[in-house]
């Protein structure tokens, strides 16, 4: 039931989509980011949709979105901390800070908190590499982050 | 009216440059955006027009807006370019960012924009190509190869259709240049990729933007609209990456717009005949295409008047990590790296002595002080084992334990490999398997003889017995073997180059591999 909904969303706004962008390969990536802003994440229900619209298999839609870190296939929490693990960050005390992030918010890194209220994601490199460590926060970038703006950033999610 | 410039960088925005500038307004000033001068210790800075010359004042809080306009606040700076850090530099490619609003045709045409396209569409395409060859501008996404070379290459290609692609996938750790530049003079990125397809005969280009950069991705849209009559006949669009790292390898980027998986392509047949859509393809880095305005309208002698051996003209160099004064200084190549860490970056910004730095990415190799007479130079830097890369510096102090680092390289390596060859995708887990044995070997000193796992490994790798032996040096034997068939073995530079920070951080650091210290030279 459930399953059927997902597709049916799906195929209405893939369709919208085609008829604006056409039907060629190289639309894939910009579909598939197009999605996962609209309903979060690409299901994988949706997989056979896109394959039908694109004229693709089935496999090579489920390759594309397995390989890039960006597409998720369940939702993410209602907050999305990206906290840098690159050298820069590191060299800046990121390890420590990535420690005390995954304490304070209470979830592991890549894992979505069990009430579903934030996400944590690595991510490497925001390009602000002489102001680390640091952090997305639902999109919003945060520079040099330590104790204080990891609690300002977990109340922030708690809201 | 006043007129306040408060950088639109996505790095100022990070320090509250948002906020500084609402506040600016919210006072009664006219507020331009611009891109960061490129000083992170400074920002946010904010510059007061008065009597038409600008006084900087940096960092500046939002409370800070009355002591700013009446002249009074501490952090007064005067004239950005007179301050040392920017007095020093040599600007051909980042002239304008930090200075003009991004996203003001007026502006950029006041500031010497347009220029170049204009003196390279009145001459013929074998001209431009020429021009640039004799600049001597070699690829600055790392690669070094002569950016004129590759464009005789296209426009020698007999086919209707030729693309220009830009790399902007700048995934490498320490560096922001390209995002500095998309943020903060776009419209010289358009007008250099304009000059490319007008001197290779391409009619269309794209521009792949990792998606980790949301504001350069905005920036660059918008500015891509609003010139588009200026370029025409000449189209471009961007494209948004999704997190890939290898993707700013230049065939796995063409099959990421093509809409694959970002696998790594075996060469030949070079995108130069066969690239985008199988057709003769450009594809060079952003700071590659944004030197080209200058050569055109300055003359390539100008550009190739600067440099050091092959190398020629200048480079934007990253100053990264644990760094005082971090930001971006572009300077003439031949500088040496002691001057650049220590000189211009003013050491560690935690204090300490710099221990380490690397030099080029996470594929770039880790430095020690004592070669810090390296000058920077393509030549010299892969002879002393190393490479430029994107020209990103980053510092370490003495508090890096270089074993964690080379164990963090193949991490990386392991997570961002795109699977297509062995050497990358199976030697980077077993290079982080490697990497556990030594640091539990080195913690656990004196060497424990014992296999590790036990018995039950031993069974398992009773053909490889030199596994079994989980002592430092019969591990480290195995990670200096393992890096050679990585290094040799693998189809492009991710696997290829993961080996020089991990060897060179053994090479350079092996008291931190539980080898002896090496003994120092005498510090003269």
């Amino acid at each position: 039931m459930q399953q059927d909904k997902v597709v049916e969303e799906a195929t209405l706004l893939i369709e919208d989509w085609a008829r604006v962008h056409g039907r060629t390969r190289d639309g894939l990536l910009p579909l598939l980011h197009w999605l996962q802003e609209e309903i979060g994440y690409v299901d994988d229900a949706a997989v056979p949709v896109i394959a039908r619209a694109l004229n693709l298999s089935r496999a090579d839609v489920h390759g594309v979105v397995t390989f890039y870190h960006d597409f998720r296939r369940a939702p993410a929490g209602r907050h999305v901390v990206k906290l840098c693990r690159a050298e820069s960050c590191q060299a800046r005390g990121g390890t420590a800070v990535e420690a005390t992030a995954v304490a304070r918010l209470g979830v592991a890194m890549g894992e979505t908190r069990r009430d579903g209220q934030v996400t944590l994601e690595p991510v490497y490199c925001l390009g602000l590499c002489a102001i680390g460590p640091n952090a997305l926060v639902d999109g919003r970038p945060v520079a040099r982050i330590d104790a204080a703006a990891l609690n300002r950033i977990a109340q922030e999610i708690s809201a | 009216m006043t007129r306040a410039f408060v950088s639109r960088d996505m790095a100022s925005v990070a320090l509250g440059a948002d906020e500084v500038a609402q506040a600016f307004e919210a006072a009664g000033c006219e507020v331009i955006r611009t891109g960061s001068r490129g000083l992170f210790s400074i920002e946010p800075l904010v510059e007061v027009e008065k009597d038409g010359t600008r006084v900087a004042f940096g960092p500046v809080g939002p409370g800070d807006v009355a002591a700013v306009l009446n002249g009074s606040h501490a952090a007064r700076l005067g004239d950005v370019s007179a301050l040392p850090f920017f007095a020093g530099q040599q600007r051909f490619t980042f002239a304008r960012c930090g200075v003009i609003d991004p996203l003001c045709l007026e502006d950029y045409a006041a500031h010497g924009g347009w220029r170049g396209l204009d003196a390279a569409r009145a001459m013929a395409p074998q001209a431009v190509v020429d021009a640039v060859k004799a600049s001597g501008l070699r690829g600055r996404g790392g690669a070094g190869f002569p950016t004129g070379i590759k464009w005789q290459t296209v426009l020698d290609a007999v086919s209707d259709a030729k693309f220009i692609v830009c790399n902007a996938d700048e995934g490498d750790s320490g560096t922001f240049a390209d995002r500095m530049l998309m943020e903060g003079d776009p419209l010289c990125l358009i007008e250099g990729m304009a000059i490319a397809g007008h001197a290779v005969g391409a009619g269309h280009g794209y521009v792949y933007i990792r998606s980790e950069y949301p504001y350069a991705i905005a920036t660059m849209r918008e500015a891509i609209a609003l010139s588009a009559k200026r370029i025409a006949p000449f189209t471009l669009e961007v494209r948004m990456g999704a997190g890939a790292y290898v993707c700013g390898e230049e065939t796995a980027l063409l099959d990421s717009i093509e809409g694959k998986r970002g696998q790594v392509r075996a060469k030949p047949p070079l995108p130069a005949l066969a690239g985008l859509f199988g057709q003769p393809t450009v594809i060079n880095n952003v700071l590659s295409l944004a030197a080209v305005p200058f050569i055109l309208s300055e003359g390539a002698e100008a550009y190739a008047a600067v440099g050091f051996g092959r190398s020629r003209g200048t480079m934007p160099v990253q100053l990264a990590g644990n760094v005082k004064h971090g930001g971006l200084y572009e300077i003439g190549f031949g500088i040496t790296l002691g001057e650049l860490v220590n000189g211009i970056g003013g050491g560690t910004a935690s204090g300490r002595p710099v221990r380490a730095v690397q030099v080029g990415g996470p594929l770039g190799a880790y430095f020690p002080p004592s070669m810090f007479d390296l000058p920077f130079d393509y030549e010299a830097f892969a002879q002393a084992g190393g490479l430029i890369g994107h020209a990103g510096i980053t510092l370490f102090d003495d508090s890096v334990d270089m074993a964690h680092m080379a164990r963090f390289a193949m991490e990386f390596c392991s997570v961002e490999s795109c699977g297509k060859c062995t050497p990358c995708r199976i030697g980077s887990t077993r290079g982080v398997e490697v990497m556990d044995r030594i640091i539990a070997a080195r913690d656990t000193q004196p060497v424990a003889a014992e296999p590790v796992g036990g018995g039950l490994t031993k069974a398992l790798y009773s053909r490889a017995p030199d596994r079994n032996d989980g002592g430092l040096e019969a591990q480290t034997a195995l990670l200096r073997d393992l890096c050679d068939t990585m290094k040799y073995g693998s189809l492009c530079a991710l696997g290829g180059f993961t080996p020089y920070p991990v060897l060179s951080a053994l090479d350079h650091f092996p008291e931190d591999f539980g080898a002896p210290a090496p003994v120092k030279e005498a510090a003269a």
